[in-house]
């Protein structure tokens, strides 16, 4: 019901699609819309066409550009903070200015790696455990027949991310406390919340629990809009479902896998925060203080801003590498096609 | 539902079937025994609860820890303003992400590719912590619901979902509006916007649950308790096993104190988790139609 459904409805889109693109080609020069058309380029052409069009830029856009430019450019002129010693009273002008001091004073303190290494390790673990899962999932769930039954399984699989951070780890501890289920099954009595060893498996298991399910939802929808003539054409001729897999669904969420992946591989650096900060205690610190944690800590707790500011931009900067990066190796590899 | 009669496995593709039934359903069995493991508990009375776990005898279930949680008033006051902040969240960022997104779906809209790369560079390069909250600060906004609401109303990315969902409209809709007259106002709020309930759908949604389940910007901005969202509240029990006052200091002894704020922490759980894992079913139907469209062809 449901895989036929979403055939034919994009079906429907793609004829929309080749419908619209005729009439661009042959209605543009019988029917020149407003301010479209043959104004291409031309101060004047421009003008005129903002006039007509004032709502476009005064009611929609406006209210998104205030608050882009407020709440995210002006703090990046605040990143100054990291190259003086800031004091509120002074303000950003005229504080003492120091250079790169912090930024010296980051890279060679003796936790610099410690922090660094726990922050990659974190997120590259993280990603080659949790990457792979939802598609896996998709793929599973592609293969359940009844749409009745799929629905229930999904119902279930994305349900854990509605549970909060906060509850999250609430379970967490619970299930792992000292008396809790975990070390009553095991008949022991051991406090894994306090391990460093334990906190990166605590941390990234917990995280396919509560993200897999949801994470497979976009690969589900790729899935079944897979072509269904495609597929029944490959098992009419005796394809197994390995070979089914390769010849019509792979590629119908390969576009989707490779987004996704330099989407994560790209935000490498920017684990989140809640969770760790949620997860740590002071004895599994060794492994849990990451970049974003001790930002924190340095910035707000410890009121060391300037310090703070420029541990933070290093990350920032760090990550935009790595998305440069990471999407100019998949577009090498996958023909030209990045992001 | 079609019969298919013709799908004939062979002996080997069989067997790869059971296999992957038996994991999807190892991993859904993964995913609930937690949840049940803490329904159950949250009525077990505190020394069972310590010494032996749960037990499925139902004679021996008692509402203690929930009367305990509803009695709390800190709890009320977080739920109160988790609702409030969520709701004004939701309406606001929903309203200007839309808003955004109209002149960005269209083709001729003059400096779209100036305001995309001025909106698509904040996915990825910001001021960080500090200089925000200072500006925060400054603002005024501090301890405060705009500290919570207003900075982060526009998503770029939620821009790009609904503005990939408008494109998959029909032009010829607005092209007929336009030869009617129509402004660009009311082609938008009368044509195009009941139209696209899916993606208004999920996007609702999305924002809701995201400052429902956040707890970091109440954390640095508001200090005073009457204001906090529940999560933070949940924080102090939950994390931090510091429950609140009123719910066990009847108790005469430590060690009842604290298994009492064990068993605290599972109904917290619940009643904290209840109203979101009863609601999200129902927005369920939109989530293929409304992600898909908006994410994948993005």
């Amino acid at each position: 019901m449901h895989n036929q459904y979403m055939n034919a409805a994009q079906e429907v889109q793609d004829a929309e699609r080749s419908r619209e693109e005729k009439i661009m080609k042959t209605g543009a020069k019988a029917l020149p819309p407003r301010g479209s058309g043959k104004a291409k380029g031309g101060l004047k052409d421009t003008l005129l066409y903002v006039r007509q069009h004032w709502q476009l830029y005064l009611i929609f856009l406006l209210p998104a550009l205030v608050l882009t430019i407020v709440f995210r450019y002006i703090p990046m002129g605040g990143i100054l903070i990291a190259f003086e010693n800031y004091n509120p009273i002074k303000g950003l002008l005229d504080s003492p200015w120091v250079g790169f001091e912090h930024f010296q004073r980051f890279l060679s303190s003796p936790d610099f790696l410690s922090y660094l290494v726990n922050t990659l390790k974190l997120s590259v673990y993280g990603l080659l455990w949790g990457f792979p899962i939802p598609i896996i999932l998709a793929f599973l769930l592609n293969r359940v027949g009844s749409a009745k039954i799929k629905r229930k399984i999904q119902l279930v699989l994305y349900m854990p991310n509605f549970i909060s951070v906060i509850v999250l780890c609430g379970i967490v501890k619970i299930l792992l406390s000292v008396t809790g289920p975990l070390n009553m099954l095991l008949g022991t009595s051991t406090d894994f919340m306090t391990m460093p060893e334990a906190f990166r498996t605590i941390y990234i298991a917990s995280g396919i629990w509560q993200g897999a399910g949801w994470g497979s939802i976009m690969y589900t929808a790729a899935l079944s809009n897979a072509s269904a003539e495609l597929k029944e054409a490959a098992i009419i001729d005796g394809a197994n479902i390995f070979q089914q897999i390769k010849a019509v669904e792979w590629p119908a969420i390969k576009d989707v896998v490779i987004i996704q992946f330099i989407m994560s591989a790209g935000n490498i650096m920017s684990v989140g925060f809640e969770k760790a900060y949620a997860l740590q205690t002071d004895l599994n610190m060794r492994s849990s203080e990451i970049i974003a944690t001790y930002v924190y800590k340095k910035g707000l707790l410890d009121g060391d801003y300037g310090f703070s500011t420029a541990v933070g931009l290093f990350n920032t900067v760090i990550n935009v590498i790595l998305l440069v990066a990471v999407n100019k190796i998949v577009a090498r590899m996958n023909e030209g096609k990045g992001l | 539902m079609g019969k298919k009669k013709f799908f004939r496995y062979s002996m080997q593709d069989k067997t790869l079937l059971m296999v992957g039934y038996v994991l999807l359903g190892l991993f859904v069995v993964a995913i609930i025994i937690p949840m049940i493991y803490i329904v159950v508990g949250s009525f077990m009375d505190p020394i069972t609860l310590q010494n032996k776990g749960i037990t499925f005898d139902f004679s021996k279930w008692t509402a203690t820890a929930y009367q305990r949680v509803f009695g709390n008033a800190q709890i009320w006051v977080g739920f109160k303003n988790a609702v409030v902040y969520s709701v004004v969240f939701t309406v606001i960022s929903v309203f200007i992400t839309l808003l955004a997104a109209y002149p960005m779906s269209r083709p001729d809209f003059k400096g779209k590719g100036f305001f995309n790369v001025i909106f698509v560079i904040t996915m990825f390069f910001g001021g960080g912590l500090i200089p925000t909250y200072l500006l925060i600060n400054n603002l005024g906004m501090k301890n405060t619901m705009w500290a919570i609401v207003i900075p982060g109303a526009f998503s770029v990315w939620n821009m790009i979902i609904a503005r990939t969902y408008y494109q998959g409209i029909p032009s010829e809709l607005r092209e007929a509006a336009e030869v009617d007259g129509a402004t660009d106002m009311r082609y938008f709020f009368m044509i195009l916007l009941p139209v696209c309930t899916p993606v208004i759908a999920v996007l609702a949604l999305w924002q809701f649950v995201g400052m429902w389940n956040s707890y970091f910007d109440a954390l640095i901005y508001l200090d005073d308790t009457a204001k906090q969202p529940l999560q933070v509240v949940l924080r102090s029990i939950l994390i931090q096993n510091k429950p609140e006052s009123g719910m066990i200091s009847d108790m005469q002894s430590t060690a009842e104190r604290a298994q009492l704020a064990e068993l605290l922490k599972y109904a917290t759980i619940i009643v904290s988790s209840l109203p979101l894992l009863v609601m999200y079913p129902f927005f369920q139907k939109y989530f293929d139609s409304g992600i898909m469209v908006g994410s994948v062809k993005g």
